[in-house]
């Protein structure tokens, strides 16, 4: 028989059970075997030798897989930044109660609730030389297209380019939301001693802030290490590879070549990635600020 | 006196600046909204006339009679809704669960818990992908709907949101010895509505999106969600049905998610306020 105490606690882990079976069926078991895949050498077909470390060796030494490392870190870093200081410049003048401000809001927000398939269909038909929307613009101009697709040294600034307009609409609403929580009466005493508005904006609104700003890049971060939709509908990570992300890599490998073992020991890649950057940025900015 | 007048034209200078970002946002759709009222006939020979009339609904026409594009917008409502519903009761329970009540290792679990929302989608994919299959769970709903509900995002909000409701309301319903389900369903989930407003809303809006695993797991048209659909449809781009039907679908798939979100945008901007709080 079991205590009444016994019998209360299982009583309470009742609640948490239903969540806990999802999460460790769908979560944390293929996570494991997804580890424990990725030392195998295995196809779809149930077909696994056991390969040790092989996979990796073999990922270190692929340039597809290289280029594609090399791929995800070029984008990290062209849309990041943009996407921290874009919307911090939004935020600044929409920081505002007014009908004007909350229309502006709504409008830079709409692109987020779209999906990734209709956002590419829209920038294809924008950038695409031929007829495209900004190609029409250069052709007022006496302008020659630019190829935003073809050519591999642009491609991934294309991607860039997209992926800033769709997911602008986050880091501004994380910013209006810090920016309304500094103390107006700080403002009150800056607008007293006649601060200039750059003075105020680098002296108190952006040290205030500046936890949201750690926020928005590591967010981002880890958000546009997992590229794929963009150039796997657009460009289907053309030309020559210049614009294949890591996930693309995983995803042809596992569904197209099914190595599932080797998309499997890819995935980690990635996942070991994503963690590093992320506690990286996590603890470089807590040693500065000192909190949190 | 300069004081102010500064002050005005600061506005001024902000409306501008204001209007033309705005309109640098939202060239592209208006430029999709043209290419679609355009026929497909002179698209081929040149986009340059998408700002002069003649427009044509022919392509809304074609879009109303073709039913595979209905169908993944059925899909797409069916699956989000049961995941958003699904994500709000097992995250409900579990966040009552670790804000409130005492189980061997607690702590623990939470802890495992929060490190889950480390792990990205793509790390757990391919063996994944495989369970499902040998469940005979791909081009299914469940198979579509399942993924979606291990997100520890909301066990996370919800705990949170327990926490910070006063433990004399619990305590008082204690007193009247009622049962602990009884006081979460009576006494604390009505205080939690502006919680599960916000989890809804985040879940909904990233269900309907949702590309990646829809893409994988469902193969068969019939159990497209909208966005694999539209994406099917894209793939091919050059030779398809022309430039302004493929336009006309853009305009069609983000009709009802744009809908939404004008009609619940005071709610979207609040929930995202509010998960920023946290």
């Amino acid at each position: 028989m079991l205590s009444a105490k016994a019998k209360t606690q299982l009583g309470n882990f009742l609640f948490v059970a239903p969540y806990m079976f999802v999460f460790a069926w769908l979560l944390v078991w293929p996570l494991m075997s997804g580890m424990g895949l990725s030392l195998f050498k295995a196809d779809l077909f149930g077909g696994a030798t056991f390969v040790g470390l092989e996979n990796y060796g073999r990922l270190l030494s692929d340039p597809v897989f290289l280029q594609a490392v090399g791929n995800t870190f070029l984008f990290v870093l062209l849309c990041v930044p943009p996407l921290a200081i874009i919307p911090l410049i939004l935020a600044l003048l929409l920081n505002r109660s007014t009908r004007v401000a909350a229309f502006f809001r709504g409008v830079f927000f709409s692109s987020s609730v779209l999906s990734v398939t209709i956002v590419t269909l829209i920038w294809r038909m924008v950038l695409i030389p031929d007829g495209g929307f900004v190609a029409n613009i250069l052709a007022v101009f006496g302008l020659p297209p630019i190829p935003f697709f073809s050519d591999p040294g642009i491609v991934m600034g294309s991607m860039a380019i997209i992926t800033v307009w769709w997911c602008l609409g986050l880091p501004m609403m994380l910013y209006l939301s810090a920016l309304q929580q500094v103390p107006q009466d700080i403002y009150e005493a800056a607008a007293l001693d006649n601060s200039r508005w750059w003075t105020t904006l680098t002296r108190i609104t952006l040290p205030s802030i500046s936890r949201t700003v750690v926020l928005v890049v590591i967010m981002q971060c880890v958000l546009q290490f997992q590229l794929f939709g963009q150039p796997q509908l657009i460009t289907q990570g053309g030309p020559n590879g210049a614009s294949r992300p890591i996930v693309l890599f995983i995803f042809e490998v596992g569904f197209r070549r099914w190595d599932i073992g080797y998309a499997a020991a890819a995935s980690q890649i990635l996942f070991a990635i994503i963690l590093l950057v992320t506690l990286g940025q996590y603890l470089l900015t807590r040693k500065r600020t000192g909190d949190a | 006196m300069s004081h102010s007048r500064n002050q005005k034209w600061r506005e001024v200078g902000v409306l501008i600046s204001l209007i033309v970002l705005g309109l640098i946002m939202v060239s592209p759709l208006i430029w999709t909204v043209m290419l679609s009222l355009k026929s497909n006939g002179e698209l081929l020979r040149s986009t340059a006339n998408a700002f002069n009339p003649p427009y044509t609904g022919e392509n809304y026409a074609a879009i109303m009679a073709n039913s595979g594009v209905f169908r993944w917008l059925l899909n797409s409502a069916f699956v989000s809704t049961l995941q958003t519903l699904g994500v709000l009761i097992l995250s409900s329970l579990a966040g009552y669960g670790f804000a409130r009540l005492e189980f061997p290792f607690r702590n623990q679990l939470f802890l495992i818990v929060l490190f889950g929302l480390a792990i990205p989608e793509q790390a757990v994919i391919i063996t994944r992908h495989q369970m499902f299959a040998d469940l005979h769970l791909h081009n299914t709903y469940p198979g579509l709907i399942l993924p979606g509900l291990a997100a520890p995002f909301g066990v996370f909000l919800m705990t949170q949101y327990f926490k910070a409701i006063p433990k004399e309301l619990d305590e008082a319903a204690m007193l009247d010895s009622a049962s602990r389900f009884k006081i979460f369903w009576k006494v604390l989930l009505p205080l939690t509505l502006p919680a599960q407003a916000t989890l809804g809303i985040f879940t909904f809006l990233a269900s309907w999106n949702d590309y990646w695993w829809p893409l994988i797991s469902a193969t068969r048209a019939d159990m497209f969600t909208l966005t694999v659909g539209i994406a099917s449809s894209q793939i091919n781009f050059a030779q398809t049905s022309g430039l302004g039907y493929l336009m006309t679908q853009a305009v069609f798939a983000s009709l009802p998610i744009l809908i939404v979100y004008i009609i619940f945008q005071k709610y979207i901007v609040r929930a995202v306020a509010g998960a920023a709080v946290r």
